[in-house]
């Protein structure tokens, strides 16, 4: 298999573990990965409030240059904005007259979008290219007795993917229990992590961070598949606590990470150490020590 | 405006074009039926001045000018759970971008929390083509609320440890990584 790369702002930065990680456990499980070349912002929810073009040109940017890069192989997106905003431009880019405006502005960088560009998310390909089965199989150290809680939030399922349910997903399920751990159920899986609210409207923000949180208490870490996600989660736990008026600190991991820990990966490709809230009680719950890289 | 208010439409002033102008599918609103889903899906709904259902009947009723001023907009966070739960299939969450998009243009004062994030996330999307995340949050906080970085400094401390977050000098002057696009957008759709 063969998969071009979308990283994105975040997983260029604050993310930049899930992309360390993502492509460690891709690469393991034997496929292929070229990182799009030249790319930029894909305009995130902030170029459609600034201008209806904006929030197409600027995907439709990167999705020109994966289609010029392409040879059939699909454009592998691991923040569920970015995917979001893929998406949604596909779908209006079907309409001739838009399609025809789009590259009325991507002349300036030299560009053409056909709409033919494919983009997955990485949660997809996990779950439906590689599937349980093929991850199980390279499984080298199974997270026995870790109880996982799965945290999908919003646009990693709603409101342009294919591949769940956008109201009960389920992708991670047969992953988390591939790798050996159990799944820790609960009722905010796709709730909202508040994104920019936490900037922009804290008590509002930092509410929605800290529901999810209380709804996970009962795991020994969630596992996230968006930056933003993850971010909101991962950082805004000592705000969370405000909120609950009790203590919280749940570790959360990004997914391949998960899949890296139980793959033997070493720590120079799961940097487990960038995580905010420590990742120890996760390793102490191991049948066995994680060798560091 | 509280959920008792009651607007006496003969004394107000209605733009009669507003929903259909909420392009590109503002006029799928006539088919709102009122059932509420939104306000129900909403996570933020508490928080809000009007609910997303109430707010929907005014953009019908052309009440323009209560839409724009209420901060009912700001407080979305683009969950998409009223979109994908909306019976008439009224794409609601993308209509929300387009109404952040018309309080933008006709510089709604009231708040500058919100309205001053986007423009701030744009201009360093503008200049550097990708997010700088120090440099957007210090910028939006000196030009907000300086006081309400007391509260992070915590997390932003465990953040740099950490290299998660990275401090980055700014440029400053020349042309921006996404001038061209930008400028290009801005002329087509007339505003340059």
């Amino acid at each position: 298999m063969k998969y071009l790369f979308y990283p994105g702002c975040s997983m260029n930065a604050s993310a930049l573990e899930y992309k360390t990680s993502t492509l460690a456990v891709i690469k393991t499980l034997g496929a292929e990965v070229q990182e799009l070349e030249n790319w930029t912002c894909c305009g995130t929810s902030v170029a459609p409030v600034m201008s209806d073009l904006l929030g197409l040109a600027l995907p439709a940017r990167n999705l020109a240059l994966a289609e010029s890069a392409d040879g059939g192989r699909p454009l592998m997106v691991g923040c569920s904005a970015c995917y979001t905003n893929f998406r949604r431009t596909i779908l209006a880019a079907a309409d001739p007259t838009v399609l025809s405006k789009i590259n009325q502005a991507l002349e300036v960088e030299n560009l053409t979008y056909k709409g033919k560009a494919q983009v997955r998310h990485l949660l997809d390909i996990f779950a439906n290219d590689f599937g349980p089965e093929k991850i199980k199989a390279h499984v080298k150290r199974p997270l026995t007795g870790l109880k996982v809680a799965p945290y999908y939030g919003c646009q990693t399922v709603r409101p342009y993917a294919p591949y769940d349910d956008s109201q009960h997903p389920s992708s991670m399920v047969g992953i988390i229990e591939a790798l050996g751990a159990t799944v820790h159920h609960y009722s905010h899986e796709a709730t909202c992590c508040g994104t920019a609210l936490v900037t922009t409207k804290p008590h509002v923000g930092y509410e929605m961070v800290a529901q999810i949180l209380d709804g996970a208490s009962a795991a020994d870490c969630l596992a996230a598949v968006c930056p933003m996600c993850h971010l909101n989660l991962d950082s805004y736990q000592d705000k969370a606590a405000r909120v609950l008026g009790k203590p919280v600190k749940i570790p959360v991991l990004f997914l391949p990470q998960l899949i890296g820990l139980a793959f033997g990966l070493p720590e120079s490709d799961l940097h487990l150490k960038r995580e905010v809230v420590p990742v120890d009680s996760v390793l102490a719950k191991l049948p066995q020590p994680v060798v560091s890289g | 405006m509280t959920t008792s208010e009651v607007i006496d439409l003969t004394r107000v002033k209605r733009n009669p074009a507003f929903s259909d102008g909420l392009t590109p599918a503002g006029h799928k609103l006539r088919t709102c039926i009122q059932c509420g889903t939104c306000t129900a899906s909403c996570p933020a709904a508490e928080a809000m001045d009007i609910s997303p259902r109430q707010m929907w009947r005014m953009v019908q009723l052309g009440l323009e000018d209560e839409v724009m001023h209420s901060k009912t907009m700001w407080l979305c966070s683009i969950c998409y759970q009223c979109h994908v739960r909306c019976p008439r299939g009224i794409p609601l969450t993308e209509t929300i971008a387009k109404l952040k998009q018309l309080a933008i243009q006709k510089r709604i004062q009231e708040w500058p929390e919100s309205t001053k994030f986007y423009k701030i996330f744009s201009d360093v999307m503008r200049r550097y083509g990708h997010m700088r995340e120090m440099e957007f949050m210090a910028l939006y906080f000196f030009s907000t609320n300086p006081f309400a970085m007391l509260d992070l400094t915590g997390m932003a401390l465990a953040m740099l440890m950490r290299g998660k977050i990275r401090p980055e000098l700014p440029k400053l002057g020349g042309e921006g990584r996404l001038d061209r696009l930008f400028n290009r957008v801005a002329e087509l759709e007339g505003r340059k």
